[in-house]
C-alpha cells in the first residue's frame, strides 16, 4: 500500500469518527471537541495534496477560533445535558432521518464510485505543482483575479452579519404584542403580565435542581 | 479559467493574470450595496434627528437609481450582445438585467408598506430599510451570476438578510420563531446547495457556469454519477429557496410569523432571484445537454407544487397561511415555465415573475394593513365586513385575488397564459391540464377571502340580519401604503389589458452565457 494511501485512509477514519462523535455523544463540550479531531482529520487531507496554507488555515480558524467559540456558547448558554434528544416531534422522525441519511450516504458513494477516478490519495492538481512557487502565491493569485467578485462581495455579508447580530441582541423597550400561547396578539396588555407569570414558571420546570432554583421554586410554591 | 489552480506558474511570473473590472457592469448592485451601506453612516452621523420618512424615501430612490442605472445597460446589451465581466463571473445580459428591475420593484413596495407599518407597531429603526437593499444587492449579484460562487455569495447574503429580517419585530415572540426557523431550515438547504457545487466542480473542473457550458457541449462525460448527484443536490438547494413542494415546509410558518411588510419581499424578491439563479444554472447551463436529466425531477417538483399548494391552500383559516400556499402553487406555475427550457419558457417564467411581484405585493400589503397593531388579526374572521368598513380597500383586494386567481383583464390571466403555452408548446400537455386544474382549485381559496369580505353575515345568530361590521380597531391606511397599492393596482391590471409591451421587454430579455472578452494588455 502506498504512503498516500495510507495517510488518506487513517486520515480519513479520523473524520469519519469525529463526525460520528459529534452527532452520538450526549454532552455538548464532547461534541464540540470531536468536531476538532474531524477538523484535524480534514487538515491532515490538506497536508496529503501539498496545500499547506489551508491545512494552516483550517487549524486557525475552524479548529482554533470556531470550536472555541461553540465552547464559549455552550458554556456561556449552559445548553442542558439531554435537552433536544429525547423529545420526538413526530413518531418515527428518527427512523426517517436515519433512512434518508444512509440514502445520502449511498448517492454519494454510488456518484464517487461511477466517477472515472477510483481515490488514490494521490495529490490531484491540474496545473503542475512547482516549489518555485508557494501555494499562497497561487491562492492569492486565483482570489484576486478569476475569483475577485466573490472575494469582494462577501463584504456586504459579513456587514449583514454585523447588523443582525446588533439588531436582534437588542431588546425592545415596548411592551410585548404577543405570547407563544397567543399568537395572534389579542389582549397584548392583559398578556403580557401574565407572560412574565408564566416566565417565572417556566425557569422552575426546565433548569435543574441546582441551589439557587431550588430557592425560587420554594418561594412560588410558598407564594401559591 | 478551468480549475481553481489555473494559472501556471508562467502565468505568475509574467504578471499575466489581470482582468479589467467593469464597473458599469455591475452598477444596479453595486447602487444597491452602496445606498444599504450609506444609510447606515448616515444614520449612526445624524443620530435622532432623522425622521423615519427619509429612510423609505432614501430606499425608494435607491432601488430607483438601481433600475435607471439597469436601463442603458438593457440598451447596450440589445444592441451590442450579452457580455461576461469581472472575470467572467457577471453575465451581463438582459436576463438579468430585467430581474434586476423586478428585485427592485419588490424593494420599493417592501420600503413603502414598512413605513406605516414601523410607526404602528412602534418599532425603530433605519437597519430594516439596510438589509431589505443588501438582501436586494444579493438577489441582483445571484441574478446576473456567471460562477456558481458568485451564485452561492449572492444566495447568502439574499438569505441572511431575510433570516433576520423576518425575525426584526422585537415585539412579537412569533416573529422570531419565524426568523429561527427560516434560518435553520434555510443554513440546511444552503448546504445542500454548496454540496451540489461541489459535485458540479468535482464533475467538470470548474464553477464557471461559461466554462461548464462548453464543456459539456465538447466533451460527452462517459460516467457523471459526480455530476447526476450535483444536479439533484442544486435542485434542492434551489427548491427550498422557491418554496417548491416538497422543500416547502417552512412557507407557511415563517410567512404567517414574520412581518408582513417583509413577506411582501420574501414572497416577491427573493422568490424572484431564487428563481432566476435556477433559470440560469438548470435552463442555461445545463438546458442544452442535460435537460433529459433534470426535467424528470423538476416535473416532479411542479406537479407536487401546483397540486399540494392548492388543496393545502383550501383547508387553512389564517389569510397569511393562505396566500403562503398560493404562492407555493404560484412556484409551480413559474417552475412550468423553467421545465420548458426552451426561449419561450424563459419570457414567460419572467412576465409570470413580474406580474407576481405586483400581486403578492397587495396581497400582503392589504393583510398589513388589516393585521392591525400586533400584526396578529389574520383570521379569516378578521376580514368579515370588511367589505362595508372599507369598500375601496375591499375592492382592491379582491382584483388583486383575482388576479392570482387567473381572471382575465388581470396581469394573472395571462401570465398563466404564457407558462401553459410554453409548456404546451414543449409537448407536456399532462402538465398543462394540471396546472389548469390546479388554477381552478385555488380559485375556490380566493373566492372563499371574497365572500367572507363582502357577503358574510357576523357569526351571532341573532345579528345574522345585520349587515355583517369589522371587528377590533378602525383599519387606517397611511398614505405611502395606499400609494403603493394603488401602483400594485394599476400595473396589475395593466399587464392584464395592455401586456403588449411588457412581453416584448420579457422576450428581449435572453439569458446567454459568453465567454469574457480578454483584453489585450
Amino acid at each position: 500500500m502506498r504512503v498516500e494511501m495510507f495517510v488518506f485512509v487513517v486520515s480519513g477514519a479520523i473524520c469519519v469518527a469525529g463526525a460520528l462523535g459529534v452527532v452520538l455523544f450526549r454532552n455538548p463540550v464532547h461534541n464540540a471537541l470531536s468536531l476538532v479531531a474531524t477538523l484535524f482529520g480534514v487538515a491532515v487531507l490538506f497536508v496529503a495534496q501539498g496545500a499547506y496554507f489551508l491545512a494552516a488555515i483550517q487549524v486557525i480558524v475552524y479548529a482554533g477560533a470556531i470550536v472555541v467559540l461553540f465552547l464559549f456558547v455552550i458554556m456561556l448558554l449552559g445548553v442542558d445535558q439531554d435537552d433536544d434528544v429525547r423529545f420526538e416531534p413526530i413518531p418515527g422522525i428518527r427512523i426517517a432521518a436515519v433512512i434518508v441519511g444512509i440514502s445520502l450516504l449511498g448517492m454519494s458513494l454510488i456518484a464517487l464510485l461511477s466517477s472515472p477516478d477510483v481515490v488514490t490519495g494521490a495529490p490531484s492538481a491540474l496545473a503542475p505543482l512547482d516549489p518555485a512557487t508557494p501555494d499562497v502565491n497561487r491562492i492569492g493569485a486565483a482570489l484576486f483575479t478569476d475569483y475577485i467578485y466573490a472575494f469582494e462581495i462577501t463584504a456586504v455579508l459579513l456587514t449583514i452579519a454585523v447588523v443582525g447580530a446588533v439588531m436582534l441582541s437588542r431588546q425592545s423597550p415596548e411592551v410585548p404584542l404577543d405570547t407563544e400561547e397567543f399568537p395572534d396578539g389579542t389582549m397584548a396588555s392583559e398578556l403580557a403580565i401574565r407572560r412574565e407569570e408564566t416566565s417565572v414558571a417556566d425557569s422552575v420546570d426546565t433548569d435543574g435542581p441546582e441551589p439557587a432554583d431550588a430557592e425560587i421554586a420554594a418561594d412560588a410554591a410558598g407564594s401559591e | 479559467m478551468i480549475g481553481l489552480l489555473a494559472h501556471t506558474p508562467d502565468d505568475l511570473a509574467a504578471g499575466n493574470f489581470s482582468h479589467s473590472v467593469s464597473w458599469s457592469a455591475i452598477a444596479p448592485a453595486l447602487i444597491l450595496m452602496l445606498g444599504g451601506i450609506l444609510l447606515l453612516v448616515i444614520v449612526s452621523v445624524f443620530r435622532g434627528k432623522l425622521s423615519s420618512g427619509f429612510f423609505t424615501a432614501w430606499t425608494v430612490i435607491v432601488a430607483g437609481g438601481a433600475i435607471a442605472a439597469a436601463i442603458p445597460l438593457w440598451h447596450d446589451v440589445q444592441e451590442d450582445g450579452a457580455r461576461s465581466e469581472m472575470a467572467g463571473s457577471v453575465g451581463l445580459d438582459g436576463f438579468s438585467l430585467f430581474v434586476t428591475g423586478v428585485i427592485c420593484i419588490s424593494v420599493i413596495f417592501a420600503a413603502l408598506f414598512l413605513d406605516g407599518y414601523l410607526r404602528r407597531e412602534k418599532l425603530e429603526g433605519p437597519e430594516w430599510y439596510v438589509l431589505l437593499l443588501l438582501s436586494a444587492a444579493g438577489g441582483v449579484t445571484m441574478a446576473s451570476a456567471n460562477d456558481l460562487l458568485v451564485l452561492f455569495v449572492g444566495l447568502e447574503i439574499l438569505s441572511i438578510a431575510v433570516y433576520i429580517l423576518a425575525a426584526m419585530h422585537s415585539r412579537r415572540v412569533t416573529s422570531q420563531e419565524a426568523g429561527l426557523k427560516y434560518f435553520v431550515l434555510g443554513a440546511f438547504s444552503s448546504a445542500f446547495l454548496l454540496y451540489g457545487i461541489a459535485f458540479v466542480y468535482g464533475g467538470t473542473g470548474t464553477t464557471n457556469l461559461v466554462s461548464i457550458n462548453i464543456f459539456l457541449a465538447d466533451n460527452v462525460i462517459t460516467q457523471n454519477g459526480l455530476l447526476l448527484a450535483g444536479l439533484a443536490l442544486l435542485l434542492v438547494g434551489f427548491g427550498f429557496k422557491i418554496a417548491a413542494v416538497p422543500f416547502h415546509l417552512w412557507t407557511p410558518d415563517v410567512y404567517q410569523g414574520a412581518p408582513t411588510p417583509v413577506v411582501t419581499y420574501m414572497a416577491g424578491g427573493v422568490k424572484v432571484a431564487a428563481f432566476a439563479g435556477m433559470i440560469r444554472v438548470f435552463v442555461v447551463t445545463f438546458g442544452p445537454t442535460y435537460v433529459n436529466e433534470w426535467r424528470p425531477m423538476v416535473y416532479a417538483l411542479a406537479v407536487l407544487s401546483l397540486v399540494v399548494g392548492a388543496l393545502m391552500a383550501i383547508v387553512q383559516t389564517n389569510v397569511k397561511r393562505m396566500l403562503a400556499f398560493s404562492s407555493i402553487s404560484h412556484a409551480g406555475f413559474i417552475l412550468l415555465g423553467v421545465l420548458a427550457s426552451s426561449d419561450q419558457g424563459t419570457a414567460a417564467a419572467l412576465f409570470y415573475l413580474l406580474v407576481y411581484t405586483f400581486m403578492v405585493a397587495g396581497s400582503f400589503g392589504v393583510a398589513t394593513l388589516i393585521g392591525r397593531t400586533g400584526d396578529g388579526r389574520q383570521n379569516l374572521g378578521d376580514y368579515r365586513g370588511l367589505g362595508r368598513s372599507r369598500p375601496g380597500l375591499a375592492l382592491t383586494f379582491t382584483v388583486f385575488l383575482l388576479a392570482q386567481a387567473g381572471v382575465p383583464l388581470t396581469g394573472g390571466f395571462m401570465a398563466k397564459l404564457y407558462v401553459i403555452g410554453a409548456i404546451v408548446e414543449s409537448g407536456m400537455t399532462v402538465l398543462a391540464l394540471i396546472a389548469m386544474l390546479s388554477a381552478v382549485i385555488s380559485a375556490f381559496l380566493y373566492l372563499r377571502i371574497v365572500v367572507s369580505m363582502y357577503f358574510e353575515a357576523s357569526t351571532d345568530s341573532a345579528d345574522s340580519e345585520e349587515p355583517a361590521e369589522l371587528s377590533g380597531p378602525p383599519v387606517r391606511i397611511p398614505k405611502l401604503a395606499g400609494l403603493a397599492l394603488g401602483l400594485a393596482l394599476v400595473a396589475v391590471l395593466a399587464l392584464g389589458i395592455v401586456p403588449g409591451p411588457a412581453t416584448r421587454v420579457a422576450g428581449d430579455a435572453t439569458a446567454e452565457l459568453v465567454p469574457e472578452v480578454e483584453v489585450p494588455q
